[in-house]
This record gives C-alpha cells, structure tokens and sequence, in this order.
C-alpha cells in the first residue's frame, strides 16, 4: 500500500498525519509496502517508511549535480567539498564537530559522484535533534578552514597517487576517457594529480553555492520517527538551503562506439581487463529488456554466461561480471576481470565470444525464465535493511520512478519478450567491445592474435 | 572525513572492525535507548549441531548460514589454503544434487549465495525469500555429507583460486607486506599462515586432499546454524530436524581445538617489503594479544574500547598525533579483532605523507602509545569511545545478514549467546585504569612485529615466471 500525505497535509496539522497514517497502515506488514510520500510544511518533500523495528533513523538524500559540476579545469572539486563538509561548520571546529558525532554515534557522511552530490545520516533515534542540527551545520555553514582544507587534499592526492600503479583505476579511467572524451563524464571524479594540488577554497564555497539548494534536492528516510516530528527536522534541516541552484548545463553523450582495444603496459602479477561500451539510458523503453539481458550474459550471479565460459569451464579468472551503468545525460555496459597475463589473451578472446554470440543469437527461453525470476524475487533482498531502503527509494526517485514502483517492477520485466531481448542484445553488443587491457604485455610467442594492441598507450 | 587504509584482514573477515562486537538486546548505551528486540532463539540437535534463530520480520527475507568449526588454522602443514580451496569446492554438486542445481534454486528464487573462510571458520550462506528456507536447509544439509569431487572441476577451480590469489595478495603489496608480519608474528601457532595459503602449496592441491578434509572435519557436531530473518523460530526446529538432524554425528572431531601455542614473545621484530608499484609507503605494527576466547572477559573489553580510543575516527589519539596536530601521516588508525580462538592481533597502521621518514612516524605512534600506558584516558573520551562501540550493537541489529554473521562467528570460535549479549555491558563497565592496563600489558614491543611498505627502486633484472 502506497499512502500519498501530501494532499492530505493541506489540511491537516502536522500530528493528525502520523496518526492518519498509523490507522491506514495494514498489520502486520513489510517496511516496503508502507512508503509515503511527505511533503513538509515549508516544501520539502520526502520518501519515507516509519518503522519502528530497530530503534533508529537513517536517511539518504542527493542533490543534483556532482562530479559534473567540477569546473572544467579542476576535476576533484565535488570529491573535495564531500570530504570536508563534515570538518566544521558555524561555531564549530573539525574537532568539536567531530566530538558531537562520536558522542552519539551520529554517522554522517557525503559523496561526489558523477551526477549527485549525496548524503548518508544513521543515527539512533534518541539523537535525532543533535543528527540533524549537526546536518544542517554542514550543509548550510562550512567552515573549509584552511588545516582542514590540506589535510583532506593530502588523502585525496595520496589515493591519486596509488591509481598511478593500481591496473583496476588504470583500466576504468581509460575506459571512461575512451567512452566519453571531453565531457565531463571522462573525467575523473576524484580529480587528478594535477588538478588537486589546484583547488582553491573559492572554488569549493563556489561548488556549495552552486550545488546545495532546494530545487534538486531528493530525501528519503526509513527509521523510527512520525512524519509529523520528521517534516520539522526535515525543514530546520534543508528549509535554510537557497531556493535554487546555479548548475553548469551537461550535455547528453553518445559514448564512443566499439570495437577499440587498447593497452596499458605495467608491471603486475596479475593482469585486469575492462571492457565496455554504449548501455542503455534508464528512461529508454529498451532498458528494462537491456537489464534482464545484462543479467544472463555478465550479471553477478555464479550462473551467468562470462561466470560459467571464463571462470567455471576454463578457470581463467576469480571473477567475471558486467553492469549497466546509467547516468543521467548517457549510459554504458561495464565489465571487469583479471587474469595471469599469459592467459590474458585467452580471457579476452573468451568474453568477446561469449558477447558475440548474445549479439548474434539472444538468449534462450530457458535463460529468459529463469532471469526474470532472478530479478522479480532479488527485488525484496535489496531492500531489507533501513539504509538498504532508504537508498532504493533515493534511487527511485532520482531515475523518476513513480512512488509504486516496487509494486510495478515485476510486471515490467514479466513484459520482457524473447524477441525484446534478441532485439536488444544486438543492440547493446553487436558492435563488440571496447576492451582495456593492463598489465605486463604477454610474450610475443604466447600472444594470440585477440591480445593485440589496437592502439598502444 | 578520513580517507583510511584499511587492514587488509583475512578473507571475508568482513566483521565490524572493532572485533567481537555483537551483541542484541538489553543494551543501554549512554544516552540511547533500551533494546526491544527479539531475543534469539537456540537449541542443540541430538547429533550435536546448534542452531541459533534471529528473527527479523521487516521484510519477507531470510539468511540461512552454517558455520563449520574448521579454518585455515586447521590445516595440515604443508597444505597451506586447504581450507578455503574446500570451501570453493562446495558448489560442485552432490550425489542428490548434481554441480549447479543448489545455485540454480538460489537464482531463480532471486537470492544471492557465497561462502567465506576464515583462521577459525569456513562459512556458507543464502539469503532468499522467507518461503524458500526449507530448500534450502535441504540442500546445505545434503552437501554437508553428500559432496561428489573430480578432477575436471577440481583443476579448474585450483586454477580460479589462484587467481583469487593473484588479486587479493600479489597484485597488492599491502596484503603481502600483512602476510610478511603475520608470518613473523606468529613463530608457532598457525595463524602465522595465510588463510588463501602459500602459492606454492596451493597448486598441488588436489582432490584427494580436499575430499580428506571434507570427511574429517564437516559435520553436525562441527557446525553452528544461524537462521535470520521473517522465520519462526518455533517452525525452524522441526525444519532443521527433518534435514540436519538425519545426519550422523562423527565422533572423531575433539569439541575444543588445541593447538601450539605461541612462546612468551621475547624480540620485537621487523620486516620490509619492497614494490616497485608502492606510491604511497605504509607503517603497520602488529602486537600479539589476547582473543575475546583466551582472555577475561574484562579484559576484551579493555582492547575493544583501547583500540577505539587509540585508533578509530578523527578525534582519534593516533589520527590527532599524526595527521591533524602534526602534519606526518595521511591517514592512521588502530584495530583489534577479538573474535578469534587464540591470542589474536592488535593492529596499528599508518601512511605517512610525502617525504615523512618512518622513523619520525614511528616515534610519534611510540608517543601515543607510551601516554596511553602512562595516563588515564579522559572521562569524555573514555565515554565517546564507549558509547561509539555500544551503538555498533544496535545499528548492526539493522541487518540480519550482520547479526547472523556475529552470532555465527563468535559462537564457532567458542564464545556464548551470553557473551555476545552482555558485550554492551562489560563495554560499559570498562575503567579508565582497565584501558591503562590493558595498554601496559599487551601493548610491549616484545610482542610486535613492525612492517615497513616501501618503494622498490632497484633496476629490474630478468624476473622468474610463476
């Protein structure tokens, strides 16, 4: 059951909504069929399951704008800004703000990533007041006291500095370059090592100004709170944020089309492979079709086509997967494994057959049966804990899915047809794959004509 | 916001980092409120298995985990990572249910599935709609007796866990420079090994080796079952009965394991290990100290709330000393892992900043630590530190996953049910002098071993191929 508040709370004070809403509720019943929707009283809106289970209170939420709001010239800003907001703000230091978060063992933190700018607050119920004061704090009055500023530079630039020789960074920053170019997508969103040591704390106040504001702003919160004591914190919290953003406009991509291969010499025991290429945007009629497809060739299951050809069968790899990865203005299919490097050629050869062969022939009824129940039974396990939910329903509503959409989700991909995902398939890998290959280059002799460098970096 | 190194801990080890933890019910943290959670339920089968039920009633979903009390410290020497090579051989089907059929039943109900292993402990769980438990109770019961190995799946998945290998240690030189001090930490017991064993003696595992082990060390009267989730307890034990229960008991398998002991330490030690790949040095240093099992219970506490004060979080003494108040180290952090069968490891680790000797880090951790032998923790810290661990107790009753995964660790290394429910309590009733204590204790050189990542800047000569 789905209890829509907003209508309702026109006319209503604020305690008569909790008890309206304890009266609907059916008992007992699963935290995911009571989700409402709540509007506060100064606009804010929210998702939220009341849940009294567990004595405390997580929310997630997300403005839009993240890593594509970093200035051009300095990828890393977004990264920066998430990792300092929680070291003081108002009246008080890093060290005092800290302080008031351990005494309660209030958990807050945010992170830039390539569309949003989220948030994570967990607290137990009983420090609600002091959870969601100290949120406001952050978000409305950084400090970005210069110590602060350089200490958490100097962790950014020393996780910058061990991508340098780690073969999964390598591959997946190619990859994303490969894909996207100039757009912002390409860029990292943790910075570089040139564009980090060029952050200016203008730049990031200039990031907060610009990002931080109510009309992008998505909440969802699971927990033991009533909409009524919840609404008030949510507009003390948020109420004081501006109005509206300032966001850099960000272009749709087409991402570069494959087959590309590309590698990258260095000198480790193991060898990873990325690949990729175009995927399919979340709002696409296609993408449910391309979601069950994706899950029968590279799904993270132990049954998957690349799982059983590369792993079970040839004992190529520990791990074998691949994902759909949707963004807000583009999309791609990613996948990752890593083998010994003379067997790297071998391990490529074999996903790109597999590949392939989807392209060519789709999956079997077989595999599309038992797919569909995979992912029509797999829906309540992700969604079985309060952060769980909270998250789910953040993306729900940051990928503009209606508030039922748990309750529509099966018959969406019950709809999926043989012929949908022989169609789809072809479309998501008829061209074959850009493939990234690092790791020590395979001996001439050993090397099999798919290892070949295309381009060599 | 830290960006934290974080230890590499042995496979799947993924308990909350401040060890044994758990801890449900009656709880009343500083502050905070008293639990009402349903208490768990527990009950032996006659052929000696134990079962442990949390409910969870939130969403229709339940865990299904057994427990094998038998890890890489079982092992025989000389078959180094036979332990988890077993574990991955687990999925290869039985007499009853032929390789994929377990997992196909997983999939199609939309569960997930894996296993994990530890120095103590080999582990499986599914994680399924509430309808499906007893299929799956089925099935891991039939695979705890009815495995069917051959080599043409045995080979290949030697090959997978050697490139399980080759991922988690020696593509990482920080798991490597870990393996270097435990093995130097540990001069008797065979904690000194690592969990995924030595690659030399991986790859002449074989099928014999696996099925040996097998025979001699899974059972019911070697396992513990935790079931979490929208279950009745009532129901699972008659469910359990009809599964577990049909099968035979060996009586081989001693209830305690004992096994050698490690010499009063006498030298601290070092060691180095070098990497080309190395860009950001690190400093860790491991101290051998007592298990939530081989140390008072009092005692425990103390490390648990000395590791949180000493080394987790911003306002930490480490993560103050080295990172805000003097600018020697990007990150610095303390851990202790008291969920163990024999004396365990207290964990420090440090990355320094560019340019900063070890010896300047080194010295400031020594200073830390020699203050916290000398004074007495601040009542507000003590507290901060306190409370920071009880709330653990109540976020992890969040996930039933977590739950079960502390109830089934801590009971297969020896613990009680009341042990993991009175944690909270003897967390609170730790003393500032106890943490003093605990520090001078167990916190002596003698007992450590320091290691040292750094870069490797030697010429490259012709290197040997694995």
């Amino acid at each position: 059951m789905t209890v829509s508040c907003s209508r309702a709370y026109r006319a209503a004070f604020a305690l008569m909504i909790g008890l309206a809403l304890l009266l609907l509720q059916p008992a007992p019943s699963y935290a995911t069929t009571r989700i409402q929707h709540l509007k506060t009283p100064g606009g804010i809106e929210a998702w939220f399951v009341q849940d009294a289970t567990v004595p405390l209170i997580a929310m997630q939420y997300a403005f839009g704008g993240g890593a594509d709001q970093d200035p051009a010239d300095k990828p890393g800003v977004g990264t920066m800004v998430a990792g300092l907001l929680d070291e003081g703000a108002g009246e008080l230091d890093s060290k005092t703000f800290h302080e008031r978060l351990d005494r309660r063992a209030i958990e807050l933190s945010f992170n830039s990533t390539r569309d949003y700018f989220r948030g994570s607050l967990r607290m137990l119920k009983d420090n609600r007041d002091e959870a969601f004061g100290l949120l406001r704090l952050a978000l409305t009055a950084p400090r970005f006291d210069a110590d602060d500023v350089e200490r958490i530079r100097s962790q950014v630039m020393s996780g910058l500095r061990r991508q340098t020789t780690d073969p999964g960074s390598l591959a997946s920053i190619k990859l994303l370059q490969t894909e996207f170019g100039d757009h912002p997508y390409g860029r990292p969103a943790s910075g570089t090592l040139t564009s980090v040591p060029t952050i200016k704390i203008s730049d990031l106040r200039d990031y907060t100004r610009r990002v931080l504001a109510k009309d992008t702003l998505k909440i969802s919160v699971v927990g033991d709170i009533d909409a009524a004591t919840l609404s008030k914190l949510l507009d003390d919290t948020f109420g004081g944020l501006p109005a509206k953003g300032d966001l850099t406009p960000v272009a749709e991509v087409k991402p570069a089309q494959p087959p590309q291969r590309f590698f990258i010499p260095l000198d480790v025991p193991q060898t990873v492979v990325a690949f990729g290429g175009p995927g399919v945007k979340r709002d696409d009629p296609d993408f449910m079709t391309a979601y069950v497809v994706n899950h029968i060739l590279g799904g993270g299951s132990l049954t998957s086509r690349l799982y059983r050809e590369v792993r079970e069968k040839r004992g190529l790899v520990y791990s074998v997967y691949q994902y759909l990865a949707w963004m807000a203005h583009s999309s791609l299919f990613i996948g990752t494994t890593a083998t010994r490097a003379d067997r790297a050629g071998q391990t490529v050869e074999t996903i790109d057959k597999e590949v392939r062969r989807m392209a060519e022939e789709g999956p079997t009824q077989q595999e599309l049966d038992e797919a569909k129940s995979y992912l029509k039974g797999s829906q309540m396990l992700a969604l079985d804990t309060s952060s769980k939910l909270a998250s789910g329903l953040l993306q729900y509503q940051l990928d503009n899915l209606g508030i039922d959409y748990i309750e529509k989700r099966n018959a969406l991909v019950d709809a999926v047809t043989l012929d949908d995902a022989k169609r789809v398939a072809k479309r998501l890998w008829g061209h074959g794959l850009v493939t990234v290959v690092v790791g020590r280059a395979p001996q001439a002799a050993a090397q099999p004509a798919a290892a070949t460098p295309s381009k060599v970096d | 916001m830290q960006l934290m190194t974080t230890f590499h801990r042995r496979i799947a080890r993924s308990l909350a980092a401040s060890g044994l933890l758990l801890a449900l019910g009656l709880s009343q943290p500083a502050g905070a409120q008293t639990i009402t959670s349903e208490p768990p339920t527990t009950f032996a089968l006659s052929n000696g298995l134990n079962v442990v039920v949390i409910p969870d009633h939130r969403t229709p979903v339940v865990t299904q985990m057994i427990w094998y009390k038998v890890g890489s410290a079982d092992e025989t020497p000389g078959k180094s990572g036979l332990a988890h090579f077993l574990e991955h051989l687990m999925f290869k089907g039985t007499t009853k249910h032929p390789q994929g059929e377990f997992s196909q039943t997983v999939l199609k109900v939309g569960g997930n599935e894996n296993a994990f292993t530890s120095t103590d402990y080999t582990g499986y769980f599914q994680r399924v709609p509430r309808e499906q438990l007893g299929r799956m109770m089925e099935f891991e019961a039939d695979r705890m007796t009815g495995l069917i190995l051959k080599d043409e799946n045995v080979l290949p998945e030697r090959d997978v866990v050697l490139e399980e290998y080759n991922m988690r240690v020696a593509n990482n030189p920080d798991a490597r420079l870990s393996e270097q001090i435990m093995a130097a930490l540990y001069l008797n017991h065979p904690y000194g090994r690592p969990v995924i064993g030595w690659h030399h003696e991986i790859e002449k595992l074989n099928r014999e080796d696996a099925l040996a082990f097998y025979r001699r060390f899974y059972a019911p009267n070697n396992a513990t079952l935790v079931i979490a989730g929208d279950v009745d307890p009532t129901e699972i034990r008659a469910m359990a009965e009809r599964t577990y229960g049909q099968i035979a008991p060996q009586p081989a398998i001693a209830p305690r394991r004992i096994r050698p002991q490690e010499p009063v330490p006498t030298a601290p030690r070092t060691v180095t290990l070098a990497d080309p790949n190395v860009q950001q040095t690190v400093l860790k240093r491991y101290y051998l100290v007592p298990s939530a099992v081989t140390a008072s219970p009092q005692e425990s506490a103390a490390l648990d709330v000395l590791a949180q004060l000493m080394g987790s979080g911003s306002n930490s003494r480490l993560y103050r000393a080295l990172v805000v108040d003097h600018p020697l180290a990007v990150s610095a952090s303390a851990g202790y892992q008291g969920t163990a069968v024999d004396p365990t490891q207290f964990m420090i680790s440090v990355s320094p900043k560019p340019g900063v000797e070890f010896a300047a880090a080194e010295a400031a951790v020594d200073g830390v630590i020699a203050d916290m032998k000398q004074n007495p923790a601040s009542a507000e810290s003590l507290e901060r530190a306190k409370t920071q661990l009880i709330a653990q107790a109540i976020y992890a009753q969040d996930n039933q996953a977590t739950l079960a995964q502390w109830y089934g660790a801590a009971l297969t290394v020896g613990l009680s049910v009341e042990d993991i429910r009175s944690w909270p309590d003897r967390v609170r009733a730790v003393t500032a002098a106890q943490v003093r204590e605990a520090a001078q204790k167990w916190l002596d050189k003698k007992r450590s071993v320091t290691g040292y990542l750094i870069k490797d800047t030697t010429p490259k000569g012709e290197e040997k191929r694995s």
